[in-house]
């Protein structure tokens, strides 16, 4: 415990100072902007912005992108609760219960709960993150290239499982991640694989230009075709602070939502969207009344939206400590870091125990500014969703267009990211998630790496894969989970524990 | 026999498409004498080349593509399961003046580019909005812009025309 104490009082020292209170509050800032605006998402503006923080030393830029994270999912319901809109996908379930309360004139009650239940949710999730992340990332030390393989494979998997939708297009997109990721030149014997003679190929394709392509420009084409509608409930919004019978209403389903949503943001592919909508289905089933869901009920509101931004904070845990991404934010949190010199994995909290502490304090201090900011600012933020998209997606696309040429000042990276945005659009259309293909592209080389010294180490033998301890457990945990979705009962389960997003 | 659901077997066809290309390309294709494609060194287990992992790779995503095309063959989708309809128009002017905006930044300067992406993707929309309102939201838009990445950030941008390239790449200015 006193360790942790000291740690983290070395985290706060890194957070509190002046420059990195001030980029965590621009993240968190830019966050709740984004994430209150529908039609952008965290990916989007994450990769938008890499290329602005290159000349920021890497704690400050890596404080500011988690803060646009969980600020994203935070003001995400905002617009939730006051549009029926999701802001971000992690506030779907918002929508049902938030905006029967706003349409009852409870919209201040429902934005209170929501952020008072975050706060808590993230004050829970950060002390987990101490408490978990160093025995965590000590264990991963021990790791030999094979069991990081095994490990690699496990996360993404896992990854998978959790996530919505047909498993096995989801793991032909991780394959073909892994194969985009490999573009460009092999460490090891030096070929440009993959360049087709293309001199910007030769390093890779940037993993900005991706996500920018595949998450934002093809979201705005879909937006697009679908057209809006919007109602805003923009006219009383009073009452922000809930009353006792409300605190007293929220207080289990925001413990509940907490626990949840830290437990399911640990695990890959877990993250806030799995968080929210489970909460909401635990909710459900454990009230008296299950009729009141769907109708205004504030526990409907509480749970997720503490499940959501607890999870947002945990999915870090893998990050920090294996560095495996469980999330396509996390895996531009990769890409940020490596852009900035660091080598993610269980040698930053020993290496860099600043930038590990730093981060983590930062999270919680970028809570604190989230409620002092969402509080008092939810008129500005109200303004800004009767801002209409066709002024907002052209400037999207100005900012996109900026932030992918800025990358490495080369316009191949823009004519690739509108190719990228056709493709993540006909994936979206064939009901492939392009969300996995982001998780292999990230771990494509590293894979490729721990495979080979895996064996080389063995003499070329794959027997090593089995006989390592440490790499067999990963590997049953991994067979496991694929029977359990793979039988039907698990499978309808999952169908379930989703339904609410169709609705 | 018709295609029982359209969306998952060309999925699977896209998967195996790209699954060959990926495959083909790091191993190479012989006949006999003549090499049509290089391929990249296979290597060993023990000593992996640079062909390996892609090839092994492409060989997986083969394999799925195969599963999901033949289940999406055989199983009977409902009404969602039909091929989808591609709004042409949305793509070609969104990712169209994004290209163009690639294609024009380096010599015209991000404040015209910028100009042309707002007002080119602005058509793109189903509800018009009145070409005076797109105009002032462009120029709007490329101010902030210069304001932020160029000024503020320091993002080396180019935001004037380069008048030289621009002469030199058109003959009739030469004289």
């Amino acid at each position: 415990m006193g360790e942790i104490l000291s740690n983290l009082y070395l985290g706060f020292g890194v957070a509190l100072t002046f420059q990195n209170a001030m980029y965590c509050f621009i993240g968190v800032l830019l966050g709740t902007l984004i994430g209150v605006l529908p039609g952008i998402g965290p990916v989007a503006t994450i990769s938008m912005l890499l290329p602005a923080t290159f000349v920021l030393p890497p704690i400050s830029a890596l404080i500011m992108l988690a803060g646009i994270y969980y600020g994203a999912s935070y003001g995400g319901s905002t617009t939730a609760i006051l549009v029926n809109l999701p802001g971000e996908v992690s506030s779907v379930v918002t929508c049902i219960d938030g905006y029967q309360m706003a349409r009852q004139g409870h919209a201040g009650k429902a934005l209170g709960v929501a952020a008072l239940g975050s706060f808590f949710a993230g004050t829970v999730a950060t002390m987990l993150i101490a408490a978990f992340a160093p025995p965590l990332a000590e264990f991963a030390l021990k790791f030999g290239p094979a069991d990081y393989f095994s490990l690699m494979i496990l996360g993404l998997i896992a990854a998978v499982v959790l996530a919505h939708g047909s498993l096995i297009k989801a793991i032909a997109m991780i394959v073909l991640g892994l194969l985009i990721g490999l573009i460009g030149t092999d460490v090891n014997s030096g070929v440009a694989r993959y360049s087709f003679g293309l001199p910007e190929l030769i390093d890779g394709i940037g993993i900005g230009t991706i996500a920018m392509g595949t998450f934002g420009f093809s979201e705005i084409v879909r937006n697009l075709e679908q057209g809006e509608k919007r109602e805003v409930f923009t006219k009383s919004i009073t009452g922000l602070l809930p009353n006792w019978t409300d605190i007293k209403q929220s207080t289990w389903p925001v413990l509940r939502g907490t626990a949840l949503g830290s437990f399911l943001g640990i695990l890959p592919g877990g993250g806030p969207t799995l968080g929210s909508f489970s909460a909401y289905t635990l909710e459900k089933k454990m009230a008296k009344d299950p009729s009141r869901f769907g109708k205004g009920a504030i526990e409907g509101v509480a749970a997720p939206e503490a499940a959501n931004n607890a999870a947002a904070q945990t999915s870090f845990i893998p990050l920090l400590t294996l560095g495996i991404p469980s999330n396509p934010v996390m895996a531009l949190m990769i890409g940020a870091m490596i852009i900035h010199g660091i080598q993610p994995g269980p040698q930053i909290m020993t290496a860099k125990p600043d930038l590990f502490w730093g981060m983590i304090a930062s999270m919680w201090v970028g809570n604190l500014m989230l409620v002092i900011l969402n509080l008092p600012l939810i008129g500005m933020w109200v303004k800004l969703l009767t801002l209409e998209y066709r002024f907002l997606y052209p400037a999207i696309l100005l900012f996109c267009c900026i932030g992918v040429y800025s990358i490495s000042n080369a316009t191949m990276d823009v004519y690739l990211a509108a190719l990228f945005g056709f493709i993540g659009y006909a994936f979206i259309k064939l009901e492939c998630e392009p969300a996995p293909l982001l998780l292999g592209f990230v771990l494509g080389p590293m894979m490729e790496e721990n495979l080979r010294r895996a064996l080389l180490l063995s003499r070329g033998d794959p027997m090593v894969f089995f006989t390592r301890p440490i790499s067999l457990t990963l590997l049953i945990i991994t067979a496991i989970l694929i029977v359990i979705v793979v039988s039907p009962a698990i499978s309808k389960k999952r169908a379930e524990a989703f339904q609410e997003e169709a609705v | 026999m018709k295609v029982g659901h359209p969306k998952d077997f060309w999925s699977g066809i896209m998967f195996i498409v790209i699954g060959v290309l990926f495959a083909v390309v790091a191993k190479g294709i012989k006949f006999g004498d003549s090499v049509l494609v290089a391929g990249y060194a296979m290597g060993t287990p023990a000593r992996m080349g640079p062909a390996f992992f892609p090839f092994w790779l492409g060989l997986i995503l083969i394999l799925f593509g195969v599963i999901i095309a033949v289940n999406g063959y055989r199983t009977k989708g409902g009404p969602d399961s039909a091929f989808p309809h591609f709004h042409w128009r949305a793509i070609a002017y969104v990712l169209g003046s994004v290209i163009i905006f690639g294609l024009i930044l380096k010599p015209v300067g991000m404040l015209l580019a910028g100009i042309v992406l707002v007002i080119v993707s602005s058509i793109g929309n189903p509800e018009k909005s009145p070409m005076k309102t797109t105009v002032i939201l462009a120029v709007g838009l490329v101010v902030f812009c210069a304001l932020v990445f160029v000024w503020g950030l320091k993002l080396p941008i180019p935001l004037c025309p380069d008048v030289e390239a621009i002469q030199s790449s058109i003959g009739f200015c030469r004289g």
